[in-house]
């Protein structure tokens, strides 16, 4: 009787309504498991989870501190698993009932990221329109880029000079589309190098960028019908070391002045060691890079900057190609869109009480 | 064909790069972390190969023509054998086939790389605040109406995180904060979205092989 009474006084109150189901919006191998906390969740040390493939067998799988009400496991797909939740505090434990089966597989769509899928869907459909129009031959304007129409003049300068031109396309790898931009760039610059028979030097850090490189320019001067210009030992790796790179690109503006430095791509803190110095050596410098952070130290030190976007039409805007001036067009309407919708969302979040910031999650 | 290939490949491959961000089923997630580790690292071997041949080649060509500086080339390649030597042949702490330790001299890949190569990076990465100081001079001359601004803008936020700026005004330090989180940030966001948005409509003019200046040939044509 005692012994019965002992025990009524130290029972704990298990936990409740246990459910464990799949995982969303994952590729298998994961069960979320939730309940509702044991009414003497203040004195208790946590949660045990249990689980069981037979129904027979528990094993423990987690702990979690009181007051939490969720976890996750990590399953075997295809396996189907009960759950128990234990509400423990010192030695005791007080056992939930089971949940019911359940079993993790991977799901083949990912609906949290179906939003930002529509929304590509939605600006590739404005830049392949546009795109289609500029094939029908209709005329588009762009605005002037300055740093863009600066590159006949800072080539044809270093061919007054006698001087090579640097291109330094940053320190991306192959699958930054900075370094893609920049690569396309370096293909109209080559073209104009080849036409004025100026000297190019293209140094890389990345060996793959720097293997792409070799055939962008090669193709350039193939293409303005001066392959016996292009010089093989023009377009070289260095290392793919940061600050190494640094210094080495340093090293070849002091010792060949260069009459135009080009930096252009992807770039981290090495971005103002090499514009300074290009600047202190006397080089016209056009910079572009779609990193934020290194922007200000380009304007700074530089005579031209490719903001951000500016970087990508450069490619277009150089060559006049009709189709891509059709995509830098679809890209402005798509600023267009966004500014309407940040428009729109601001004043309906102020003036109502609507949560307009959950159609953006 | 030459031209037809590589656009085909970069249709398939840039088309599936699509399709691991929104499918996680592991047939896709598997793929993808294959094609993106395994097989980038395959190509990377082989043009890392082709990296330093190319650089073997430019600095044998200026030693054979005594092209300016030629005196230097020498330093790299002397550096190169001896470090691949040892990098080879020693293993990376010295634990290969040859010794790289003199009494308690080491020598070894790791040791080169942490005593030589680290040090020398760091010091480029300090001279970073010498070259911010005539950056900021050079910036900060006011000779137009956005260099005033910027002057201004840069002399508030910089009094209003000292101590001397809670001094002048106790709303100094909260009026420099708003700078850097709203026209800071509303200017930084600005290009984000046309970043963002250039980076879409750059990847889609590829993929459909609408832009070629990649391939040298230069737009679409």
């Amino acid at each position: 009787m005692t012994l019965i009474l002992l025990a009524g006084l130290f029972a704990l109150a298990p936990p409740t309504g246990v459910r464990a189901y799949d995982t969303p919006d994952d590729g298998g191998g994961a069960i979320i498991i939730e309940w509702q906390i044991s009414q003497d969740d203040q004195i208790l040390d946590g949660y045990e989870i249990y689980r069981s493939d037979n129904g027979i067998d528990f094993e423990k799988v987690g702990f979690i501190g009181k007051g939490r009400t969720t976890i996750e496991d990590e399953t075997n797909d295809g396996v189907k698993y009960l759950y128990k939740v234990a509400a423990i505090s010192d030695t005791i434990r007080a056992y939930s009932e089971p949940s019911a089966e359940v079993m993790s597989y991977p799901q083949w769509i990912n609906r949290n990221k179906i939003n930002i899928f529509v929304a590509f869907f939605i600006f590739g459909g404005i830049i392949l329109y546009f795109i289609y129009h500029a094939r029908k031959g209709k005329e588009l304007f762009i605005r002037k880029i300055a740093g863009l129409q600066a590159i006949d003049d800072a080539v044809g300068r270093a061919t007054e000079m006698g001087k090579p031109i640097l291109y330094v396309p940053g320190i991306g790898y192959i699958d930054y589309i900075a370094t893609i931009a920049s690569l396309n760039i370096l293909g109209e610059v080559a073209k104009k190098c080849a036409e004025y028979e100026t000297k190019l030097i293209n140094p890389h850090i990345d060996p793959i960028v720097y293997t792409v490189a070799r055939e962008v320019v090669k193709e350039s001067y193939t293409k303005v019908g001066r392959p016996d210009a292009f010089d093989p030992d023009s377009v070289y790796f260095i290392t793919d070391l940061q600050f190494a790179y640094a210094a080495a690109v340093d090293g070849i503006m002091v010792r060949e002045k260069p009459a135009t430095n080009f930096l252009v791509g992807w770039f981290r803190a090495e971005s103002l060691i090499l514009a300074e110095t290009g600047a202190s050596a006397g080089a016209i410098q056009i910079a572009g890079t779609d990193q934020v952070s290194q922007l200000p130290f380009f304007v700074t030190a530089c005579d031209y900057t490719l903001i951000g976007e500016e970087l990508y039409a450069a490619s277009a805007y150089i060559n006049r190609d009709p189709l891509l001036l059709g995509a830098i067009k679809g890209q402005d309407w798509g600023k267009l869109i966004i500014g309407a919708i940040l428009l729109a969302a601001s004043v309906i979040g102020i003036i109502t009480k609507f949560p307009i910031l959950n159609l953006f999650r | 064909m030459k031209r037809t290939f590589p656009l085909f490949l970069v249709l398939i491959f840039g088309i599936f790069a699509l399709l691991p961000y929104i499918i996680p089923h592991p047939i896709i997630q598997n793929t993808d972390e294959l094609l993106r580790n395994n097989l980038l690292k395959i190509l990377s071997a082989f043009a890392l190969v082709l990296g330093l041949g190319s650089l073997l080649k430019v600095h044998t060509d200026k030693i054979k023509r005594k092209r300016e500086n030629w005196e230097y080339s020498w330093v790299l390649i002397m550096t190169f054998i001896i470090t691949s030597i040892i990098g080879l042949f020693g293993g990376v702490s010295g634990t290969g086939i040859l010794p790289t330790s003199i009494g308690s001299f080491p020598f070894d890949i790791q040791t080169i790389y942490f005593n030589v190569v680290v040090p020398l990076g760091s010091t480029m990465f300090a001279m970073l605040a010498f070259f911010m100081a005539s950056a900021a001079y050079r910036a900060f001359r006011a000779r137009s109406t956005e260099a005033t601004l910027l002057l201004i803008a840069g002399f508030i936020v910089m009094l209003g995180v000292l101590p001397l700026g809670n001094r002048i005004s106790p709303h100094l330090p909260s009026f420099a904060q708003w700078i850097m989180d709203v026209p800071n940030v509303a200017g930084q966001r600005g290009i984000l979205f046309g970043v963002a948005l250039g980076a879409v409509a750059t990847s889609l003019k590829i993929i459909l092989g609408i832009e070629r200046s990649w391939l040298g040939g230069g737009g679409g044509k």
